[in-house]
């Protein structure tokens, strides 16, 4: 069992009792909601006639179901809209804070908390979405909920909870020219599968997590989940209190220092105990692309496809196979041959001021291939405003890229922006599931923002590296 | 709320690893603010075309409708939170249909599976030959009826009873009736009160 962790301290500072089950009742710092998982939630409040036990500790936003390339109401889509009023009428009879178009604030609820300092080390955050897990990057703890478990956090603030156990994964060493976070992570999951971190929190440490900004370090903790664990986290340090000052919701003041003497308290002890540890070197790793229907189905690029006839594993073998079928790939193909109908930058994975730098600079002076559409989506109105601040869009649109408005987009495709018949994607989006992108027979590729670009340029799968 | 100790019914074996909460019930079905047509929508686009023509699957099957335990393999249920995906299962729906009431599995993925759990809905683990075995009794002899034994933690079928595994917190909650948890963590609103006023973001960091 771990000791001596950031996820033990967290976890022990919030455990309210043990409860009848065995179970830990544990205190939610934060709790994030949206559109899609908040209504029933709320609905079942009404149906107990139970209020809202702690509404200041609630922020909601929309962000599933907006379209992007207008914010006219109603929406086109009826059903969008009904989605929206009832948030905002949720919002309002239920007294949380609630982030609309209007405040300026609305974005990607794993964008938006970070970028408002709302989300701080030490917290536990819960949200009805599995990319909760984004926050652990600034030292907290946080895990996606079913809206069952959203209505319990809405009428006692507080979550029944099993312990995790804590696996450390070490990456050391200086990272290749051209691999980014994402990189790092689809690696990661791709060695230790979808199902590897099943009952883990997992704990990034080592050099290229220390020297990772907190952009990149949401992208990696961003798909903690896609490797099978509820929560992932990165240690608090230096980078992370400089990300927090400032910010709207951060601590100012004389309570700044406190606020970080606190918060550095909960990182992990020095001889903190783990339940497993891995190690990976940082130059073993280079640009990743998903090629299958599980983010764990992954090449870098460049490399052949892989042998089904080499999995020993029947289960896994059928995976593959699946993959396969879905994909309309061959064994031994290499993904540079892929074109690409669709180009995706976007997400609460790669929706990031950061990643828009990382896109706009491989898109300056190149133009988006004839036969790609290619879009942005800003994570938040507010990444959208800094973009635009530093000229982002005009690099973009000059490109060929189009420039929208804040939302999930087609990271599910929920709103408008869908893939056609067996369009394939070169997505910056975290998932590439059959049917994730809005048809059944869609084929999606995962990859970093800069390859995203590069594939968009190309109009076929590239190597950023060596983009003409 | 109902003790949950005992499922029994006929199974429907949904063969693959990793199948995701996506394939359980496309986003755009996530599009109602309410759960009670979710029944209408499991495994969708596995089951049927665009036109609306049916593709082979076992939800479809004329010999596995009124089944009420799911027979899974690796991973059932990984990727998207949504809770949508097991009131799908609960719910699903024509008229021999009284929905899915237990899900057996090699493994889970960790936020179904507690879902489920706030169902009522037992989600148990099997070796992966057992689980393979029962498929093989479900696919023979689709009539067969399977016993979810919550006391034993056993699976009876066909004259045969397999071991299956539960974290002892669900198991409880289930057999208990407590496994919708608003009620039990209400009950420590004090201890709630008490432990915030100690949490130094919820004072401002004074």
């Amino acid at each position: 069992m771990a000791k001596g962790t950031l996820y033990n301290k967290v976890w022990d500072a919030h455990a309210v009792a043990q409860l009848p089950t065995g179970q830990t009742q544990l205190f939610i710092g934060l709790h994030l909601i949206h559109e899609v998982t908040s209504p029933q939630a709320f609905d079942m409040l009404r149906e107990r006639g139970q209020s809202v036990a702690y509404p200041d500790r609630t922020f909601a936003t929309m962000d599933h179901i907006v379209p992007t390339t207008t914010r006219a109401r109603p929406f086109a889509d009826a059903q969008a809209e009904q989605m929206m009023q009832a948030i905002e009428r949720n919002a309002k009879e239920f007294k949380v804070n609630f982030f609309n178009f209007e405040t300026g604030r609305q974005g990607v609820v794993h964008i938006i908390g970070p970028e408002l300092g709302l989300t701080q080390p030490g917290m536990t955050i819960a949200c009805g979405d599995s990319h909760t897990s984004t926050h652990g990057a600034f030292g907290s703890l946080a895990f996606g909920i079913g809206t069952s478990q959203v209505r319990d956090v809405l009428a006692t603030q507080c979550l029944a909870m099993d312990p995790m156990k804590v696996r450390r994964i070490e990456v050391e060493g200086p990272l290749n020219p051209g691999v980014t976070p994402k990189d790092v992570i689809l690696y990661i999951i791709n060695r230790l599968g979808v199902k590897g971190g099943i009952g883990y929190a997992y704990e990034y440490a080592g050099s290229v997590f220390d020297s990772m900004t907190m952009e990149g370090r949401m992208t990696v903790c961003n798909m903690s989940i896609e490797g099978g664990a509820r929560a992932g986290y990165v240690n608090p340090d230096q980078t992370t209190f400089a990300y927090l000052k400032g910010r709207e919701h951060s601590p100012a003041g004389p309570a700044w220092d406190k606020a970080v003497q606190v918060w550095s308290s909960f990182a992990s002890d020095k001889g903190a105990v783990y339940d497993d540890v891995v190690r990976f070197r940082a130059a073993d790793i280079e640009p990743m692309v998903t090629w299958g229907v599980t983010p764990a189905q992954s090449v870098a690029v460049g490399q052949p496809l892989p042998d089904p006839a080499a999995v020993a594993d029947a289960g896994e073998r059928g995976s593959i196979e699946t993959a396969y079928r879905h994909m309309k790939l061959k064994p031994g193909q290499t993904l540079g041959e892929v074109k690409v109908d669709v180009a995706f930058i976007g997400s609460c994975t790669n929706g990031r001021i950061e990643d828009l730098r990382a896109a706009a600079a491989v898109a300056k002076g190149r133009r988006v291939d004839s036969r790609v559409k290619a879009f942005v989506v800003p994570g938040s109105m507010q990444v959208k405003v800094q973009a635009e601040k530093e000229g982002l869009h005009e690099v973009f649109k000059a490109a060929g890229f189009e420039w929208r408005e804040a939302g999930c987009s087609m990271c599910l495709a929920m709103n408008p922006d869908q893939l056609v018949g067996d369009q394939i994607s070169a997505s910056s989006s975290n998932r590439n599931f059959i049917g994730r992108q809005g048809s059944s027979t869609g084929r999606t590729l995962l990859m970093s923002p800069a390859m995203v670009a590069a594939a968009a340029i190309s109009g076929h799968v590239a190597d950023v590296r060596t983009l003409a | 709320m109902s003790k949950v100790t005992s499922v029994t019914g006929s199974a429907v074996p949904v063969r693959g690893d990793d199948i995701d909460t996506d394939r359980i019930i496309p986003a755009r079905y996530l599009k109602e603010i309410t759960f009670s047509r979710m029944g209408d929508y499991p495994f969708f686009d596995e089951r049927f075309n665009a036109d609306g023509s049916k593709k082979p699957h076992p939800f479809n099957e004329e010999r596995f409708q009124g089944a009420t335990i799911l027979l899974g393999n690796v991973n059932f249920g990984c990727g998207s939170s949504r809770e949508h995906a097991p009131q799908a299962l609960a719910r699903w729906d024509n008229p021999k249909q009284p929905g899915i009431k237990a899900v057996v599995a090699e493994s889970f993925a960790e936020i179904f599976a507690g879902n489920c759990v706030m169902l009522g809905i037992p989600a148990v683990t099997a070796s992966k030959d057992e689980v393979a075995a029962l498929m093989a009794l479900a696919e023979q002899d689709p009539k067969t009826s399977f016993t979810l034994d919550l006391q034993s933690m056993t699976l009876t079928a066909g004259g045969k009873s397999v071991k299956v595994a539960l974290p002892d917190s669900r198991r409880k909650a289930l057999m208990e009736g407590t496994w919708d948890s608003t009620g039990l963590l209400q009950a420590n609103a004090d201890k709630v009160a008490a432990l915030a006023k100690g949490l130094a973001y919820v004072s401002g960091y004074k």
